[in-house]
């Protein structure tokens, strides 16, 4: 009954792939804001040595007698050691010679004073960073500039940058696996109140059509308010058509039980032989369409029960025995007695309805076959496997046939005058498979059909 | 016996009744289930007999107010219907058998005797002709003080007989009455049943005659 549904995607995937990208995008983010802020900040700090160092070296520079002399002290360049044995490096220009220092740190052309001015640069095959300031001292002939560089290399900045970097990236990859963590839990747990949803509906019995009433978060609403509709517009239905066929039944079945209790109390007065015939065979195809309806109406519904089996744990002994009873007075009206031979319960887990539909066909076959004054045997065994044979005393089932009987609309081609629609066997049959049985025809030594159901 | 029938198609009611008269038993008839309650609770019936689909109601309904008022007439339910969990839940409603639509004659006899004999409480009306006292429903025959268990087939030959006392019965009119229209059985058939008869019978007061070429005819001496 289940047609194949067409998948397209799946809700936990796709929620699982958003929330774990977004939070490798955010972990990838978060490394790159922390380590270019790390950087900055590291920057910042080597520059305010750096231009520390320039002031200093600035500040010492004075003229004297027309000359620019600079006695900088030691601690200019020593405050710019790390424990990386940074070089540094530095130049003083007076307006573009070089007084002193290293030739060719590049320095910018023009600083205004009291400015710093900081660049990056190559020199000496390293990457420096170059703090420049210029002062212009006031002399008697002329104004001089005074241009200081001082240059470091970065290899202390870049290690703690490294180091940074390598616990930024621990903290995101740490980040990112909780972050993906909660992602799933929280995908299955939301999942998880559709998958309850689904078993609860799935669980019930499929005459089970009650609205689903257990508290739902507010987003499935909807979607459990549809499913109620469907569902109690699909009980609506299957009223409506029981209802249909019960009317039907009952428009049909009555008049036709006038006819056959008319037919019977005429036959009783007539006294011509080819009314009686006639009044006969009326009554005969009353028979006939009437028990032909019901065993198809029957059989209906063990195909559509077989579909869906409601198992419980049923006493064969018990059905068996409700069912002696109640088919008794048929039995009695043909002086044909019913005997259950049983050792105490024999618990199967079945479909009561199917169960007890398909012994009552056995049964009524029994007794339309079994002559007048015979016991039909109902024996219930337990071991090795719980099985039940319906026995009678009649003339047994014709052995080429056997095998054929259980098809739908067979009849056995002894019946002689007995009504019948073919179909109580297969009826059986079907209810035997649908509990994973069989149903084995044969014939008693000692005379008479055996119709075994094993279980 | 006396029947209530409650069923609201007046021709099936007619062919019941006059069925049922023909052996012997009185039946009122109710089309409705308002009328089948005032009947019910007016007159003493051994037996209803219930249609399920009436006109003012479903006949569940007439099964639960019967119930619920402490009315013990056992109830027989005549039913279109044949799934088995809906004759399951009549069952559960207090009816105590049904027959399905349409039914032998003969069917709902034997259902109607099948559950006047378990409704053992109450006691049951028997038939007494010279020193022969017969049980219909419990299907005994007490001669000179011992009692035998009747065969169907037995009891419902000397219940007609009985019912009938004086009247000439032909063999074919009680291959009619005994026997359902398709039993393959020859009128000779009738002959083993009297004789069996005759036997338990023995020594009492009552005799089976064979008129020739008529039938036969239940007597009594003195």
């Amino acid at each position: 009954m289940t047609d194949e549904v067409v998948v397209f995607g799946s809700l936990r995937n796709r929620l699982a792939m958003i929330l774990t990208g977004g939070a490798a995008l955010l972990a990838i983010l978060l490394f790159v804001v922390v380590r270019g802020y790390a950087a900055q900040i590291a920057q910042e700090g080597q520059d305010n040595i750096l231009s520390a160092s320039v002031s200093s070296i600035l500040d010492s520079a004075v003229l004297r007698d027309g000359a620019v002399q600079l006695d900088f002290p030691y601690a200019s360049l020593s405050m710019l050691s790390t424990p990386a044995d940074d070089r540094v490096f530095y130049a003083i220009y007076e307006d573009s010679t070089l007084l002193s220092g290293y030739d060719g740190l590049e320095t910018p052309p023009l600083v205004p004073n009291g400015e710093r001015m900081f660049t990056s640069a190559q020199y000496d095959n390293a990457t420096v960073r170059v703090a420049t300031a210029s002062r212009t001292l006031i002399g008697a002939d002329r104004p001089r500039r005074v241009s200081v560089s001082v240059a470091q290399t970065q290899d202390a900045l870049a290690e703690t940058l490294n180091r940074i970097s390598r616990n930024v990236a621990g903290f995101g990859v740490g980040f990112f696996a909780l972050a993906t963590a909660l992602a799933f839990w929280g995908t299955s747990t939301t999942i998880g109140q559709l998958s309850r949803l689904t078993t609860s509906v799935t669980r019930r019995g499929p005459q089970d059509l009650s609205p689903f009433l257990k508290p739902v978060p507010s987003e499935m609403v909807p979607l459990v308010g549809s499913l109620n509709t469907l569902m109690a517009r699909l009980e609506q239905s299957l009223k409506q058509s029981e209802e249909f066929i019960a009317e039907a039944a009952h428009r049909v079945r009555t008049p036709l039980a006038t006819v056959r209790s008319y037919a019977e109390a005429t036959l009783q007065r007539v006294q011509k032989q080819e009314n009686r015939d006639a009044l006969r065979s009326m009554m005969r195809a009353i028979d006939e369409s009437s028990r032909a309806a019901g065993q198809l109406l029957d059989h209906a519904m063990v195909t559509f029960r077989a579909e869906n089996l409601e198992r419980e744990d049923i006493d064969l002994d018990g059905l068996l025995r409700e069912l002696v009873q109640r088919m008794s007075p048929v039995a009695e009206m043909r002086d044909v007695a019913l005997h259950l031979e049983s050792a105490g319960p024999a618990i199967i887990h079945g479909d009561a309805v199917l169960l007890q539909n398909a012994f009552r066909n056995l049964i009524d076959n029994a007794l339309k076959y079994a002559p007048i004054e015979t016991t039909i045997t109902i024996r219930i065994q337990t071991t090795p496997r719980i099985s039940v044979d319906v026995i009678d005393q009649g003339r047994g089932f014709v052995p080429d046939e056997m095998d054929k009987l259980a098809g739908r609309f067979v009849r056995g081609g002894d019946t002689g005058d007995h009504i019948g629609s073919g179909l109580g066997l297969t009826i059986a049959q079907d209810v035997a498979h649908a509990h994973d049985g069989t149903m084995i025809l044969s014939n008693r030594s000692e005379g008479g059909a055996c119709v075994t159901l094993l279980f | 016996m006396k029947y209530l029938l409650v069923e609201d198609n007046l021709e099936l009611a007619n062919a019941i009744c006059s069925r049922m008269g023909l052996d012997g038993h009185q039946v009122d008839h109710a089309a409705k289930i308002s009328d089948a309650v005032d009947f019910a609770r007016m007159g003493e019936y051994d037996l209803i007999l219930l249609d399920i689909m009436l006109p003012d109601g479903d006949g569940r309904s007439f099964l639960e107010q019967h119930r619920a008022g402490k009315n013990d007439t056992p109830v027989i339910v005549l039913t279109a219907r044949s799934q088995v969990s809906d004759r399951i839940s009549m069952l559960d409603l207090g009816a105590d058998d049904y027959v399905t639509k349409p039914f032998d004659h003969a069917e709902l006899q034997a259902r109607c005797r099948a559950v006047l004999r378990r409704r053992t409480g109450t006691a049951q009306p028997t038939t007494r002709v010279g020193d022969v006292e017969f049980d219909p429903v419990g299907g005994h025959l007490n001669v000179k003080g011992s009692t035998i268990n009747l065969r169907n087939r037995e009891l419902r030959l000397l219940e007609l007989l009985m019912n009938a006392r004086g009247q000439v019965f032909s063999k074919q009119k009680l291959v009619d009455r005994l026997f359902s229209y398709d039993d393959d059985v020859s009128e000779n058939a009738i002959e083993v049943y009297v004789g069996r008869l005759r036997k338990h019978l023995e020594g009492s007061s009552v005799q089976i005659r064979t008129l020739r070429g008529l039938g036969y005819r239940l007597d009594h001496d003195g």
